[in-house]
């Protein structure tokens, strides 16, 4: 029979010769092996990330906790136009739209905004595909990890938690991410 | 008179029995600290290090974890043998270090204190029997839990003990020959500088290192807790600090066994160009204490490098391999012993 892969190997189950079966010249080789890991871990020390002080750049094309974003005037971006939750293959996303109120234009940056904004982080893939249907630049996957919860309830993330406040300390940076975006859309043009 | 020497005598045994106890519980405590430390490096990892600095509070942290656990006892346990197991296993680890002589002599107020529980005449025969009383905790741990996985485990570890223990006793057979004394003290006299039993027993060493692992229920022998087969082991229905008393014993045997290396075969407090009369007598621990650590090292070196043997592979090991070569042995140092020493 024609083997379908290259991986295939005939096992071949021979007796050991005198010298396998001492045992001792491929314990002290395995031995050796051990002691130079020790010496390099003693003297180099290991790679070991330590997580809570010690984290690690995500990459710029981590998809994690998507964030709604505001404009340099802390006015939120989204209009509600709902191509996003077109976009969406998981159907995590739903919108009410609302019209923005005399008064209120230091809150709205267009005429019409989300009143509700929902994400269902169970139904989301983390696709990304919603902030490329995005026309405002509004909504961003960040390299925030959604954090794990008991309840199903709470993981449908409201605009609570999905819009970033309006301090500069609390702004949370994308810049990256669009960056990458970007570079993106270029090769694929 | 000799009722006062009878009491200092005695209270300086008390003192020098609670202090070696306590030493042989620190050390048998870091030894869980220091297995896990090098099983780390050896594995490119840093090892547990959040309890103090680099860890060095982890064995206390276990104790605590291991005490305040549910005590959880099987209903269809032997209640008595079950609880009895865990303790006669510890007892059993506790006595051998007795016979041990760490050092010549401490000057303390004025007085030589032998560094050495009891110089019994037959230290050697002492160690073997204790050893293999060490398989009783273990046989009645297995029996009393009333659990197959429990009994199969402890038959495995029973049956590989007392294999094991032939070819340890016909390779200190050989030593014995050699120095022609049992008592660890005269041995380690022998020994003084350079001159280690090693070098005139070095298969007999081979074979007694091999034996001391497997005594010690330790990789590549530890049989008994296949967890893969047997699930944990003949402990596998304890919990609590009566399974923190088994693992934790489990250490004080490594502990000793390295100790009986050390003594036995390569010097015990002797070093060349060191006296083991130094600093009041300290240097003699010393050395010997360096001695053991670096044969636990050793221990801890070949259990993070070779897997399991089978347990086919390991009866063949003892009783066509090594056996045979410890008889062998015997007959080469008796031949050695003609030819050269008289």
């Amino acid at each position: 029979m024609q083997p379908l892969t290259h991986r295939s190997r005939v096992v071949v189950n021979k007796k050991m010769t005198f010298w396998e079966r001492l045992y001792l010249p491929a314990v002290f080789k395995g031995m050796g092996v051990t002691l130079k890991h020790f010496f390099r871990t003693l003297f180099r020390g290991s790679n070991t990330v330590r997580y809570p002080e010690q984290q690690r750049p995500f990459a710029p094309i981590w998809r994690g906790w998507h964030v709604l974003k505001r404009d340099e005037e802390g006015r939120e971006r989204c209009t509600a136009c709902g191509l996003c939750a077109v976009a969406c293959p998981a159907e995590a996303i739903t919108m009410v739209a609302a019209e923005r109120q005399p008064g209120e234009e230091h809150l709205y940056r267009e005429e019409k905004y989300a009143a509700v904004y929902e994400i269902n982080m169970l139904r989301c893939i983390f696709c990304g595909l919603c902030e490329e249907a995005c026309p405002k630049e509004a909504i961003f996957l960040t390299d925030r990890i959604v954090p794990a919860d008991y309840v199903r309830q709470n993981f449908i993330f409201g605009k609570d938690l999905l819009v970033e406040g309006v301090e500069p300390g609390q702004r949370i940076d994308v810049s990256k991410r669009q960056k990458h975006l970007t570079e993106k859309a270029i090769a694929h043009s | 008179m000799l009722l006062l020497f009878a009491t200092s005598l005695l209270i300086e045994k008390a003192i020098l029995v609670l202090v070696l106890f306590a030493i042989t519980l620190g050390i048998a405590a870091y030894a869980t600290l220091g297995e896990r430390k090098v099983a780390a490096a050896m594995q490119d990892r840093l090892g547990p290090d959040r309890t103090g600095p680099f860890g060095i509070l982890q064995p206390i942290a276990d104790g605590v974890k291991f005490f305040m656990k549910e005590d959880f006892m099987p209903n269809s346990a032997e209640r008595w043998l079950y609880i009895l197991a865990p303790g006669a296993f510890m007892f059993v680890a506790c006595m051998t270090s007795a016979v041990i002589p760490w050092g010549t002599e401490l000057t303390l107020f004025g007085r030589p204190i032998a560094l050495q529980v009891a110089d019994l005449d037959i230290g050697i025969l002492y160690i073997l029997s204790f050893t293999s009383l060490g398989v009783y905790g273990v046989m009645v741990g297995g029996w009393a839990s009333n659990n197959k996985y429990s009994l199969y485990s402890a038959i495995r570890a029973s049956a590989q003990m007392i294999s094991y223990e032939l070819a340890m006793g016909l390779a200190l057979i050989a030593v014995v020959m050699v120095s022609g004394t049992l008592s660890l003290r005269e041995m380690a006299e022998q020994q003084a500088g350079l001159n280690w039993n090693v070098w005139y027993q070095p298969l007999g060493f081979f074979i007694f290192f091999i034996c001391a692992l497997a005594e010690c229920n330790r990789a590549p022998f530890d049989m008994a807790e296949c967890e893969t087969e047997l699930i944990g082991g003949y402990h596998t229905e304890y919990s609590s600090m009566k399974l923190g008393f088994f693992l934790f014993a489990e250490y004080i045997n490594m502990f000793i066994a390295c100790a009986v290396i050390a003594t036995v075969y390569f010097g015990g407090y002797n070093f060349p160009g060191v006296d083991p009369s130094w600093l009041g007598g300290l240097m003699g621990p010393i050395v010997m204490f360096a001695k053991t650590f670096f044969f636990i090292f050793v221990f801890m070196w070949i259990r993070w490098t070779l897997p399991r043997f089978r347990y086919d592979q390991l009866m063949h090991l003892g009783w066509k391999s090594l056996v045979p070569l410890a008889l062998v042995n015997m007959l080469l140092t008796g031949i050695g012993i003609l030819l050269f020493d008289k």
